[in-house]
């Protein structure tokens, strides 16, 4: 070995250790500071103190981050599926999730009628006037990116970034006629009045709010779902064979193309999908869409390109870094929360930068 | 010297440049060529990282908005947001330019690892995370802004002096695309180069290739600094909306419209940009709808022509002298792509 590589060597491994310890200090140290350190009085006063002070807003926040991670899942699964078989980069993913939201939200006044125009009340709607919407976008949402797929991506394949550069462009104007037709005005889908309650944990005497467990439930029952339909179905036995080698597929006289369509519709229909849930949790607005591209492009980027249980973990360790750090910074710097977001960013790139689940294209 | 097609242009458009003041209004050289030019500075850094680096970036506009950011904490002092550090604008340049320089450090320090879609992928996390920041850390800005932000004695007050601020733009930006030239042609331009086309045997021949993308997107963040850093001279304001997802778009539509594989598309892409955005206004169909129609552009050109304008130039030419087909040809947004298609 020459003296040169020993030093990149040396070099290497240096880096590497210090990269670990890095990660330890940045995983101890909050886990120690949330468990037993946070204070709740003085200059670095928190909202709720430690978990060992405050035990129930501790289980709170776990649930919190739980039940957004779960939001988290629904979007960036399709987004993931979607760039597993295809290599697409879909950066209208936020724009699709944005509209699907609007579909769901006017369909949903259309269906209530009276006093619609000013905004519904939860009390106003049965569960009907909520998974109506919810399936309707969802569909229109998938039959958009069919659409999108087929004519301006089919005949681009393997051109991934003019792909990402023409879903960039469909992003483009998605964004600005969504202005035009639904405003600049923050509005929100109304769930329907037999979720909008709370529910008793029977832990800590934790009143817990309805809806976040139905998302909850919808993820994992999102999850479940695609986990049978690649693991267990004929379809996905060839999207999995696909993401693998395509070009192999296509020679056995499998119709990938066929595949590809019906990857492209679940995926684009699960980020419509996520803008209903996402309307009626949170808001529909502009600028929504691209924190919802951000979101499912830190998931995947955390859990790795492709995977589906990277998804899933990319998606908690989301959800829970973003609510602990809003809950467990001191109360004058809770706005630095979203730092952590990118920390969390930086530090999964600088051990793994496929991704933790991530393989090799 | 020989005399080109390529090279009479670019005299022409020098000269024109340096002439404007005379012959258009000064709406013109004050708002639109001003922008034109910082705008181009911008596109100019994604252009090098992607035609001599493989790299398309979607970060220029955040560590614009950082270099910007931190000129106006440093400069500003008393009635606005932020520190308010009062220092002389000409510390804030340095200060600006180093921030923003470190900042690029590290991203590209944590995305070198990474090519193609996925490197386009984590410098849009960046790009949005940065305006997230912004927009929520108080203390640096918040919501609303900077506001006042001078340029220095001499350049400013900018609104009396529309011309000065031209001048100083047009120089900065001669300067910079001959700067960008002249690294890419340096050993370490070569490298770079090298890198591009074949990471893998690069490396087995001993360069370090990580290195060699983070350092080039440093080099690349300075000039994106230093368009930040007119910009807020121009602008006099700047605010999370400076740097938003649809900002980093702009930016990466002018770099594509104007052509992602030769340095010159930037100002080509901004000069169609800024005339684009002022006129579409008075079109009564499009009126306030810009986006939609820049967005259509953006997409006809990726479908159409991957050169974008200075690659349609360029095929012109090509036609008209028959000269043999130029690196421009080598359809530069496939740089990164590893699979061969179906």
């Amino acid at each position: 070995m020459s003296g040169r590589a020993r030093t990149l060597a040396l070099q290497t491994r240096a880096l590497r250790i210090v990269g670990w310890a890095l990660l330890a200090v940045l995983v101890v140290v909050p886990a120690l500071w949330v468990l037993f350190f946070a204070p709740t009085t003085g200059k670095w006063a928190t909202a709720f103190g430690s978990a060992v002070h405050d035990p129930k807003d501790f289980l709170i926040t776990v649930l919190n981050g739980v039940t957004a991670a779960a939001l988290y899942f629904v979007v960036a699964s399709g987004f993931t599926l979607i760039f597993g078989l295809m290599r697409v980069v879909n950066m209208a993913h936020g724009a699709f999730f944005l509209l699907g939201g609007y579909i769901a939200l006017r369909i949903q006044r259309n269906l209530v009628g009276e006093g619609a125009g000013f905004g519904l009340t939860s009390a106003q709607v049965n569960l009907t006037h909520w998974i109506v919407p919810a399936i309707i976008a969802t569909l229109a949402i998938a039959a958009l990116g069919v659409a999108m797929q087929q004519i301006f991506l089919r005949w681009n394949q393997g051109q991934e970034l003019r792909q990402a550069l023409i879903t960039i462009a469909i992003s483009i104007i998605l964004a600005d006629q969504m202005l035009a037709h639904f405003g600049g005005v923050a509005e929100d889908i109304a769930w329907p009045r037999n979720w909008d309650t709370f529910v008793n944990l029977r832990v800590q005497g934790i009143q817990y709010t309805e809806t976040r467990l139905v998302i909850l439930v919808i993820a994992l029952a999102i999850g479940l779902l695609l986990w049978v339909w690649l693991k267990r179905t004929r379809t996905g036995m060839i999207i999995r064979a696909g993401v693998d080698d395509r070009a192999m597929v296509s020679a056995l006289g499998i119709n990938i193309q066929l595949t590809f369509a019906i990857a492209f519709a679940v995926g684009s229909g699960l980020a419509g999908l996520g803008g209903v849930i996402g309307g009626s949790f949170a808001s529909l607005a502009p600028g929504v869409d691209a924190n919802w591209l951000l979101y499912s492009l830190v998931v995947v980027i955390i859990g790795g390109m492709g995977s589906l249980g990277g998804a899933a973990i990319g998606s908690l360790l989301l959800g829970l870094t973003t609510n602990f750090s809003a809950a467990y910074l001191p109360s004058s710097y809770t706005y630095y929360s979203i730092i952590f977001t990118f920390a969390l960013v930086a530090v999964v790139l600088a051990v793994r930068p496929l991704g933790l689940f991530g393989r090799p294209a | 010297m020989r005399v080109t097609p390529d090279r009479i242009v670019g005299v022409l458009a020098l000269v024109l440049a340096l002439a404007a003041p005379l012959y258009v209004s000064s709406y013109w050289v004050g708002t639109l060529l001003t922008q034109m030019l910082f705008l181009g500075i911008v596109a100019a850094s994604l252009i090098f990282l992607s035609a001599y680096g493989g790299m398309v970036s979607l970060a220029q506009v955040a560590v614009f908005g950082i270099a910007g950011f931190v000129v106006g904490n440093a400069t500003t002092n008393g009635n606005t947001k932020g520190l308010n550090l009062g220092w002389s604008p000409w510390w804030g340049v340095v200060a600006g330019i180093l921030v923003a320089v470190a900042a690029g450090l590290l991203f590209g320090a944590l995305a070198s690892r990474s090519i193609g879609i996925y490197f386009l992928m984590i410098t849009l996390t960046y790009s949005v995370i940065a305006n997230l920041v912004f927009g929520q850390v108080t203390d640096v800005s918040g919501f609303g802004g900077i506001s006042g932000i001078p340029a220095p004695n001499g350049i400013g007050p900018v609104d009396a002096h529309q011309n000065r601020l031209y001048y100083v733009t047009l120089a900065v930006a001669f300067a910079i695309y001959v700067l960008l030239r002249y690294v890419s042609r340096t050993p370490f331009g070569l490298t770079l180069q090298g890198v591009r086309d074949d990471p893998v045997r690069m490396a087995s021949l001993g360069y370090n290739v990580a290195l060699h993308r983070t350092i080039a997107f440093a080099f690349a963040s300075f000039v994106a600094a230093v368009g930040g850093v007119l910009f807020v001279w121009w602008n006099g304001h700047i605010d999370p909306a400076s740097i938003d997802l649809g900002a980093t778009i702009d930016v990466l539509v002018i770099a594509v419209v104007g052509g992602l594989f030769r340095l010159e598309g930037a100002w080509v892409g901004a000069l169609f940009f800024v005339i684009v955005n002022n006129y579409s206004q008075q079109i009564s169909f499009i009126g306030p709808r810009f986006h939609t129609l820049i967005g259509a552009i953006f997409l006809v050109i990726v479908l159409v022509s991957p050169g974008g304008l200075v690659g349609l130039w360029e095929r012109a030419m090509a036609l008209s002298f028959g000269r043999r087909r130029g690196p421009s040809d080598r359809t530069p947004i496939e740089v990164g792509q590893v699979e061969p298609s179906v």
